[in-house]
């Protein structure tokens, strides 16, 4: 075996064009391979990363205008939702979907002061407790609001690990928040837990009770949005059904054409989360298809350089055989410098591929693009994972492999005397 | 016998058939020195090609030491050529991107010899050429009278009962191939190692002690030279 080492490294030396240029080719194939799926990743990634911080089975209503006059009253009327609006989705003709209803209410651009420490800009959000389901919140401490908060109309709050972090100097003993008072405006509240709030997004909000916002704000009636969550639904075509049927309940309770889709916004987190799979599943299969591609170049530029290295070497391969190598010898000679050198330069490629994607990473990954007013990365996080790289590289040197077995065979089969006289 | 041929005959058949040899019987015993010689196309290429088991033939038989040589697989011709024959070629057939050593070594390599041994073997022939100093150039590097030396050695090195030779010098010049032929020879007389030269020179078919003629794919005569006094230019001597 070692022989046969040493007999290959002779003739890569001292052929150093002919190794190079299958080199090129093999390092090339899984160098673009690997910066394409990377940067695929990084494109999933930064559009879709975030897809799964939501329950995907709820949907949003929010009050529009009217498009449409109807029933004697005039277009352009701006609808006001009330908590009627909620019974009536509570009523058991809806109870084969729809699981919970809520709602919530928000003001933004208060101060939350705990001791010296304070926060400029903070959104009070008054929530009922299932939004720590739907909005898959991540306690750090303490528990998140809960029904008896809601009945009893209690002024407890839930900040996020990022203000606790900074009302402790920096310290994440969170406990020791638990029963603090805080200030929001001029409002007192007593703090029963911290949630995990989203680093790179303005996501510092202080959760109070819906009861005790509604009463602090004198709300009355009046609600600002309509949060179901439902089960049950499979298809985008069910879900499409099911809000056709909110739609068309709500349209009926205030007085709205039944074909005016303009009196309600409906945001429906399953059938975007279907299409954004959809998305996704596609821009997958299209990098995938380039990838193999790109493969596939790679195995076509091995075979043929495999291909031209045979006919080089035919004469030396029949003065082999006049002296008295078997057919094995010249296919292992073949095929085994052929797995060799992609195998070197497929490794080659790979690294640098890898090196290539960080480099993608720590300049177009950090940059932003500015969109519907609001910034996005341009890819996150645009790196592939270990094994699809090795698995790729593996592939390649098995494809090169197969690859040069055919002309090996080839060449292996040509009688000797054919060989001696090619030239 | 170590060489038994019976009728033997060979067509090439590239689009149209060419009928080259046209019944060969020969036979060549151990120890042998033997010429053959002819006028161009007449086949002796191709006899020797058959005699070597690089080429296979049509019709007739061959046996070479007792064995019936036909329709051997790839391995036992391969095995055959590296145990019982050594090649020595006009145009060297040296593999350019090995040493001299290297390339004296490698019919051992198929033997599974390991390279240690082979590396001494290599040595130990190529000194016999007087080549040490000459070990670790390449072929470019060296003269044709070099090479073809280089070329014995390897043809030597696995101790071969024949060597198969064809126009051994007819790529050197006559003082190089005066040079190569007294090798043969005394590889012939001292060693015993049965030679079958092809050549178109009368002074080089002279150091045999038998020359075949060929004509027309037909043995014409087999002209017994043991006296070495066929050669027109007189003996021990090579004109081109
Ligand atoms: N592979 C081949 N295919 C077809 N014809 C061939 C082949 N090899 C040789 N021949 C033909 O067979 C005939 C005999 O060729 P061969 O090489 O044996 O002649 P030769 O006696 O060695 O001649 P020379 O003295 O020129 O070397 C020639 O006519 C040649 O053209
Ligand atoms: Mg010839």
């Amino acid at each position: 075996m070692r022989d046969l080492f040493i007999e290959i490294w002779e003739s890569i030396r001292r052929n150093k064009v002919r190794t190079c240029l299958t080199g090129l080719a093999v390092a090339w194939g899984i160098f673009m391979l690997i910066v394409l799926l990377g940067a695929g990743n990084g494109l999933l990634n930064a559009f879709m990363g975030d897809s799964d911080d939501f329950a995907t089975n709820t949907m949003n209503v929010f009050p529009g205008v009217t498009s449409k006059p109807y029933d004697g009253l005039k277009q352009g009327r701006r609808i006001r939702m009330t908590e009627q609006d909620m019974e009536m989705l509570r009523q058991p003709a809806f109870a084969d979907h729809v699981d919970k209803v809520s709602t919530q209410a928000t003001q933004g651009g208060y101060a939350m002061t705990y001791g010296r420490r304070y926060f400029r800009n903070i959104v009070l959000t008054g929530c009922m407790p299932d939004v720590e389901k739907v909005d898959r919140i991540q306690m750090h401490a303490g528990r998140f609001i809960n029904e008896r908060d809601m009945k009893s109309r209690r002024k407890v709050a839930v900040i996020t690990h990022l203000h606790a972090k900074n009302f402790l100097s920096g310290s994440t003993d969170y406990d020791r928040l638990l029963g603090k008072r805080i200030k929001v405006g001029n409002l007192s509240f007593v703090i029963v837990g911290i949630r995990h709030g989203a680093e790179n997004e303005d996501d510092r909000a202080v959760y109070i009770p819906y009861s005790t916002y509604k009463h602090l704000f004198s709300l009355g009636n009046r609600i600002d949005e309509l949060n179901i969550s439902f089960h049950d639904l499979e298809t985008e075509a069910e879900a499409q059904a099911f809000e056709d049927e909110i739609r068309a309940s709500l349209n009926a309770a205030h007085r709205v054409a039944p074909d005016d889709k303009r009196a309600f916004w409906i945001w429906n987190r399953f059938t975007q989360s279907i299409q954004m799979e959809k998305g996704r599943s596609l821009l997958i299969t299209a990098l995938w298809i380039i990838g193999l591609f790109t493969l596939v170049s790679g195995i076509v530029g091995v075979s043929n350089i495999m291909l031209i290295t045979v006919k080089e070497r035919t004469h030396e391969f029949g003065i082999r055989k006049a002296l008295g190598a078997r057919p094995g010898n010249i296919l292992k000679l073949i095929v085994t410098e052929s797995v060799l050198i992609t195998a070197f330069f497929g490794y080659i490629g790979m690294l640098l591929g890898m090196i290539a994607c960080k480099v993608l990473d720590l300049t177009v990954g950090q940059s932003k693009v500015e969109l519907f007013g609001e910034s996005f990365k341009m890819l996150e996080n645009p790196t592939v994972g270990l094994s699809t790289a090795v698995g790729a590289t593996v592939v390649l040197i098995i494809a090169g492999t197969v690859a040069g077995i055919f002309p090996a065979m080839k060449a292996a089969k040509v009688k000797p005397i054919e060989a001696l006289r090619a030239e | 016998m170590l060489i038994e041929l019976k009728g033997v005959h060979k067509t090439y058949d590239n689009g149209q058939p060419l009928h080259v040899l046209k019944g060969i019987d020969l036979e060549i015993e151990k120890g042998e020195f033997v010429s053959i010689m002819g006028a161009s196309g007449s086949g002796k290429s191709t006899l020797l090609n058959i005699l070597g088991i690089l080429d296979n033939y049509d019709e007739g038989e061959y046996h070479l030491a007792g064995k019936l040589i036909k329709n051997l697989s790839e391995r036992e011709s391969a095995t055959y050529r590296n145990e019982m024959i050594g090649f020595v070629f006009q145009s060297f057939n040296l593999i350019g991107f090995k040493t001299a050593v290297e390339n004296v070594e490698l019919p051992l390599f198929y033997q599974g010899v390991s390279r240690h041994r082979r590396q001494e073997a290599a040595m130990a022939y190529l000194e016999k050429m007087g080549l040490t100093d000459w070990a670790s150039h390449y072929p470019n590097e060296m003269s044709g009278g070099q090479k073809q030396r280089v070329a014995i050695a390897r043809a030597l090195i696995t101790h071969p009962e024949i060597i198969l030779a064809d126009e051994p010098t007819g790529a050197l010049d006559s003082k190089t191939s005066v040079e190569v032929m007294d090798l043969l020879t005394r590889l012939n007389r001292e060693d015993g190692v049965t030679i079958i030269v092809v050549t178109h020179e009368s002074g080089v078919a002279n150091c045999a002690d038998k020359i075949v003629h060929i004509k027309d794919g037909l043995i014409e005569k087999i002209e017994d030279n043991r006296q070495h006094h066929s050669s027109v230019f007189g003996a021990d001597t090579i004109m081109k």
